[in-house]
């Protein structure tokens, strides 16, 4: 099912390789997330004086939305994101700062990137994006969900685009695929569209 | 576009095990809360509400599990199982389940913990629901902070109006649990009285654990006699800091503005407002900024925190029913733990048990992330 909104654009981070609407913009041999994300944010010539102290999903959803957002004009643009592992990468952190009485030291700065929409509140500072963040948990990349609640976002008016997508990170394994949904774009919004942008990055 | 109700509803507590038995307490001007000292959770005594794990047990054990479930599955089943027989809806391919919670089963990363890591992930604890039911889908897991149980009522009514279903169960709810207290308490939110919401003395938060659910329909037949209508919603984000509320209000009162436009009321049609309220410093100073420049200052306003807690996920669920209750029986519930306005802006802080005619409610939540939301529920005519 095809509505009347499409995919203005969209984007990729996954295995080492940036992509922005199917054309490669950045790729690193590096295996370890931090130092290929690091390089990939200076690359790209992204500033965010916080970069540095996020997590690795707000670092991951940060770059992915930027890829996006850098050159966008509309502010009235709602964020609905889904993953599979939520925040665990930084709930182990923290559990292990609470496990043992002997090392007992939790953290205000880990503490605070224990919920999956963080990341989502990080690219709201970012880009002056007063909008409603909605952030689901799916074991898997599901396109349905997604399509169906972008749709009444924008057709109960309480956005005129929105960034939606995947932003997942657990046990070093990342993957990013965010889309812009608008009235005017060259994609097609439909399950069958977005699951296929989805799978030929 | 077809009505949205809110409907058949209920809250597993300390109170008891339906909705009525916390409202009738609540009614009372009766906190939940007590202090408990336990280090399985933390070095300190901490002023909490938690469900008495035998109680639990023993409701649990008359839904005759063929597996070991969670402390969380528990209170989430036997709340929602109470909430799908009220409602006597059959759960064909017609009906959703949603799940709001912030954390879910993160107690099993606690390495004394019997159950294994893999049960922290969300979508495990959302199968362990459906299955446990029956519900033909998967269940849509919602995990967005403190707002996350007032966002999930907005999520169902969108659903329902795309079409994707005609019912959609809510069920939310969070522990109480080493992992977050900890938490809370590094940041030195935690109070160990019972909490004071926009009180001059006010010093913090209690954290509290609940089981709740509710159905959203488009059925205006075989409702619950306190049944509501969704007349607006909205959520903005504040755009200004991860863990510090706005300075400004901003995200709330944009909130406010937008639901109420979806609403088309004004604020001077609004009878009464179940905020957010925490107790801390800085979340009530914000309300008031927020609910002042939305013009109201003068409309009665209750937080429920001194009562249950914060219970996170469940928060806004509950409040929502509390809410639901307080229209149908024509009440404003007191503000537990006010005396005396602590805040910068005047608000019409309910320090009493009251009887009101009461048609619309406002409900309000905000989280961390930025992020807050505003409902809107007007009372179903008789």
């Amino acid at each position: 099912m095809a509505t009347r909104y499409h995919i203005e654009q969209y984007c990729r981070i996954t295995n080492g390789r940036i992509s922005k609407n199917g054309a490669l913009v950045f790729e690193s041999a590096e295996t370890e997330f931090s130092a290929f994300i690091k390089t990939a944010y200076k690359t790209l010539g992204i500033a965010y004086s916080k970069f540095f102290k996020m997590d690795s999903l707000s670092k991951l959803a940060l770059v992915a939305a930027d890829l996006l957002l850098v050159e966008e004009p509309e502010k009235n643009m709602a964020l609905v994101f889904s993953n599979n592992a939520s925040s665990l990468d930084t709930d182990r952190k923290h559990q292990q700062s609470i496990q043992d009485p002997d090392g007992y030291f939790p953290s205000p700065a880990v503490f605070v990137y224990t919920l999956p929409n963080i990341c989502m509140g990080e690219i709201s500072i970012k880009h002056r994006l007063f909008s409603e963040n909605s952030f689901f948990i799916n074991n898997r990349f599901l396109a349905d969900n997604l399509f169906d609640y972008t749709n009444s976002l924008l057709a109960m008016q309480k956005a005129e685009k929105v960034l939606c997508g995947w932003v997942d990170f657990d046990h070093g394994k990342y993957d990013a695929f965010l889309y812009v949904v608008a009235k005017n774009g060259t994609f097609t919004h439909s399950k069958e569209s977005i699951n296929q942008l989805y799978q030929t990055i | 576009m077809s009505e949205i109700y809110l409907s058949h509803n209920n809250v597993v507590s300390n109170y008891g095990f339906d909705s009525l038995a916390a409202v009738n307490e609540i009614k009372q001007e009766k906190s939940s809360l007590q202090l408990i000292d336990d280090s399985q959770i933390l070095s300190k005594p901490v002023c909490t509400s938690r469900m008495d794990t035998e109680k639990l047990k023993e409701a649990f054990a008359l839904l005759n599990p063929r597996e070991s479930y969670t402390r969380l599955e528990q209170l989430l089943i036997v709340s929602l199982e109470k909430t799908i027989k009220a409602s006597g809806v059959p759960l064909n391919e017609r009906v959703g389940l949603l799940i709001s919670t912030t954390k879910g089963n993160i107690d099993v990363l606690d390495t004394q913990n019997p159950f294994p890591e893999e049960r922290a992930y969300l979508t495990v604890l959302g199968d362990k629901i459906k299955d446990f039911f029956g519900f033909q889908h998967e269940a849509m897991v919602l995990s967005n902070a403190c707002v996350s149980g007032v966002l999930a009522i907005a999520v169902a009514k969108r659903f329902i109006q795309q079409g994707t279903y005609d019912h959609v169960f809510v069920v939310g709810g969070d522990l109480v649990t080493k992992f977050i207290l900890s938490g809370f308490n590094a940041f030195q939110a935690l109070s160990d009285a019972p909490c004071k919401p926009y009180d001059k003395d006010r010093v913090g938060i209690n954290i509290g654990e609940v089981g709740s659910s509710v159905l959203v329909t488009k059925n205006p037949n075989a409702l619950a006699k306190e049944s509501v209508v969704v007349l607006g919603e909205a959520s903005c984000n504040d755009a200004n800091h991860i863990s510090g509320p706005s300075r400004t209000g901003e995200g709330l009162f944009r909130s406010i503005e937008s639901a109420m436009k979806q609403a088309r009321i004004s604020a001077s049609e609004i009878d009464c407002i179940s905020a957010h309220g925490t107790a801390t410093i800085f979340n009530d100073e914000m309300e008031a900024i927020a609910f002042n420049r939305a013009n109201l200052q003068a409309t009665p306003i209750n937080s429920l925190k001194g009562y249950f807690g914060h219970t996170l996920g469940a928060s806004g669920l509950i409040e929502t029913i509390v809410g639901m209750h307080s229209l149908h029986q024509n009440t404003l519930f007191c503000s537990k733990g006010f005396e005396e306005l602590g805040v910068s802006k005047p608000l019409n802080v309910i320090g009493k048990t009251t009887q009101k005619s009461l048609d619309i409610f406002l409900k309000t939540a905000s989280g961390f992330g930025g992020c807050n939301t505003a409902t809107i529920f007007k009372k179903v005519a008789s």
